[in-house]
């Protein structure tokens, strides 16, 4: 087993949300009910650029899609993925040949090689999280819905 | 940075779920005494309507203030979230309806609250749901009585009012071996003295009217979940397959640890009402915060009457768990360390009679319907509470006709004692 904690890491996962523009939606999915589209939805209403990356479909949320990652015209600050976990070795690869510079790996998506060879790519990794639920936690409005989002502050802050 | 510093009980219960007010710095949690919010332009609207933003919408769905209430119990908890509701007997209603449908059936404690007894035999028996009644304190009564059509045990953290006290891992495991989620109602405890989730419940139910509220001024309740079951392993298609009241959607594939609290809100809560009033909400949120210090005042004081009950001679049965002579008392040091609450009962001598005298007779605790508040409660169960059950659920319940419950207040402890003193002297 896999101490997943150390892909959780609270300041990491700060930093990707505050920095990235644009997100790689590996199996994004163009049905309106699957999780992969709130995560694309939400986030694209949050102005990150989103990219689809599904073999399936040419176009989804209004944006172009690619087959892989390969296939994408220019660079992507995170690789988000919607995968079964044996799919993840290939796309963490794929990850590191285009230079990204954060593979988010949604809940569930556990691959201890594919873990490896995206930090061994130097990318920065999240695993077993999920990209919406973590940028409604620290800078949008999770608390809204009664969700526990851990945080304990007395700071005066906005909110997206 | 200090981002994974683990804050303490007291801390979370003064902070958690509320950021100083964006807008105006307000230090208190306004109370947002609105009906509905006004929408920046259709397509936001569109996405709070289909759950794609978080985003208000109407005060029966959500509240700001009653979301910062229904967070901070979910964190006292260790919760995934939570839901508040205008009473705890509706938080129950929901949090079963979301997972309940006719034909369905729940093995429950039979020692439980007389409005649960009455929820679930009648409410619940005209929806066709049935019912199992066990012995909280066989753990292998609950096993027996599992049926194909089983959708959750249900149990008390402390009994009311005969201070049962569950043994909340043996039960879950069995609840879990057979995929079924085991519900608690934490009322008694708090989540200052238990923490149900940490055991293995699964959903946890709070009455805040009582000690959560802690002054008696409010009715409330409020749903927690663990967000940790898995609602997709058969069991549960109401939950896990399209659903016809959200348009086809899948509450637990698309929330994942969201989903049963997403369904409880978007559409029980919804479609049953119910929802709590923001100022109860604040009300709700100002007993929070000095939880722990009530409830170790609540606790001592309980100790104390229960022993001065314990040794009187008019005075038998006295039902504290935290006494020596408590069967309950390996269970209290496992789930309750810090004292198993503050409501109890106890049989007073001469029956019926007896009772209502030494009711008649209290100049200082107070004669009414509730428990939990600051204040001490009295009330004779036989006459009132369990008015509508039968000899055999009356002591199904542990309640005889002599029967008096006490919820213990933080008042001196010296008076409390003395009036029963005078009391039960009167009643002799």
């Amino acid at each position: 087993m896999t101490d997943l904690a150390q892909y959780q890491d609270v300041t990491t996962i700060q930093r990707i949300l505050h920095t990235a523009k644009t997100v790689a939606i590996v199996g994004l999915s163009a049905n309106e009910l699957r999780a992969s589209y709130f995560v694309g939805f939400y986030l694209k209403r949050h102005g990150y650029r989103v990219i689809p990356v599904n073999p399936r479909e040419k176009e989804i949320l209004g944006e172009r899609g690619y087959p892989s990652l390969t296939d994408l015209p220019g660079p992507v600050d995170v690789v988000n993925v919607f995968r079964a976990p044996g799919a993840l070795p290939q796309i963490a690869r794929d990850a590191v040949t285009i230079g990204a510079g954060a593979l988010w790996c949604q809940f569930g998506v556990i691959n201890e090689e594919g873990n490896a060879i995206a930090e061994d790519g130097g990318l920065d990794l999240v695993v077993d999280r999920c990209l919406k639920i973590e940028h409604a936690r620290y800078v949008g409005r999770m608390h809204w819905l009664g969700f526990n989002t851990q945080r304990i502050t007395s700071v005066r802050t906005g909110l997206q | 940075m200090s981002e994974d510093h683990r804050y303490g009980f007291e801390t979370r219960q003064l902070h958690a779920g509320q950021r100083p007010d964006p807008n105006t710095g307000a230090r208190a949690v306004p109370i947002f005494q609105t009906t509905s919010y006004v929408f920046e332009d259709p397509e936001s609207a569109a996405a709070y309507f289909n759950l794609q933003e978080y985003g208000n919408t109407y005060s029966r769905i959500m509240n700001p203030t009653v979301a910062v209430f229904e967070e901070r119990v979910a964190n006292l908890e260790g919760g995934a979230g939570a839901v508040a509701f205008s009473s705890g007997i509706a938080a129950q209603a929901a949090a079963f309806f979301t997972l309940l449908q006719p034909g369905d059936h729940v093995v429950a404690s039979a020692a439980l609250y007389g409005g649960t007894v009455n929820q679930f035999k009648h409410l619940f028996g005209k929806l066709n749901v049935e019912l199992t009644w066990v012995d909280p304190d066989d753990p292998e009564e609950w096993r027996k009585a599992v049926r194909a059509n089983t959708k959750a045990f249900f149990g008390e953290t402390i009994g009311n009012p005969g201070g049962n006290v569950l043994d909340i891992a043996a039960v879950a495991t069995i609840a879990h071996e057979h995929d079924l989620p085991l519900i608690v109602d934490n009322t008694f405890a708090t989540p200052y003295l238990c923490r149900p989730i940490e055991w293995g419940a699964d959903i946890v139910i709070h009455s805040a009217t009582k000690f959560i509220g802690g002054h008696g001024t409010s009715i409330g309740g409020v749903v927690a979940d663990a967000g940790t079951f898995d609602w997709s392993n058969g069991r549960f298609p109401v939950i896990a397959e399209p659903s016809p009241a959200y348009h086809g959607l899948r509450f637990h594939e698309t929330f994942g640890t969201y989903g049963y609290l997403m369904k409880l809100r978007a559409e029980t809560l919804r479609d049953l009402g119910g929802a709590l009033a923001p100022l109860n909400a604040f009300l709700f949120l100002q007993g929070l915060e000095t939880l722990s210090l009530r409830m170790e005042r609540h606790v001592a004081n309980a100790h104390k009457v229960a022993e001065f009950l314990d040794a009187h001679p008019l005075a038998s049965n006295v039902t504290y768990p935290g006494l020596p002579g408590s069967r309950y008392r390996p269970l209290v040091e496992k789930y309750l360390p810090l004292g198993p609450g503050a409501v109890f009962s106890f049989d007073c001598a001469g029956g019926r009679e007896g009772g209502q005298d030494l009711i008649r007779g209290v100049t200082l605790w107070s004669h009414l319907a509730n428990v939990g508040d600051a204040k001490s409660l009295i009330i004779h169960p036989a006459s009132t509470t369990h008015r509508q059950l039968g000899d055999d659920e009356l002591r199904a319940a542990g309640v005889g006709p002599g029967t008096v419950r006490l919820s213990v207040g933080t008042e001196s402890v010296d008076d409390l004692i003395w009036d029963l003193e005078q009391a039960l002297e009167g009643a002799r």
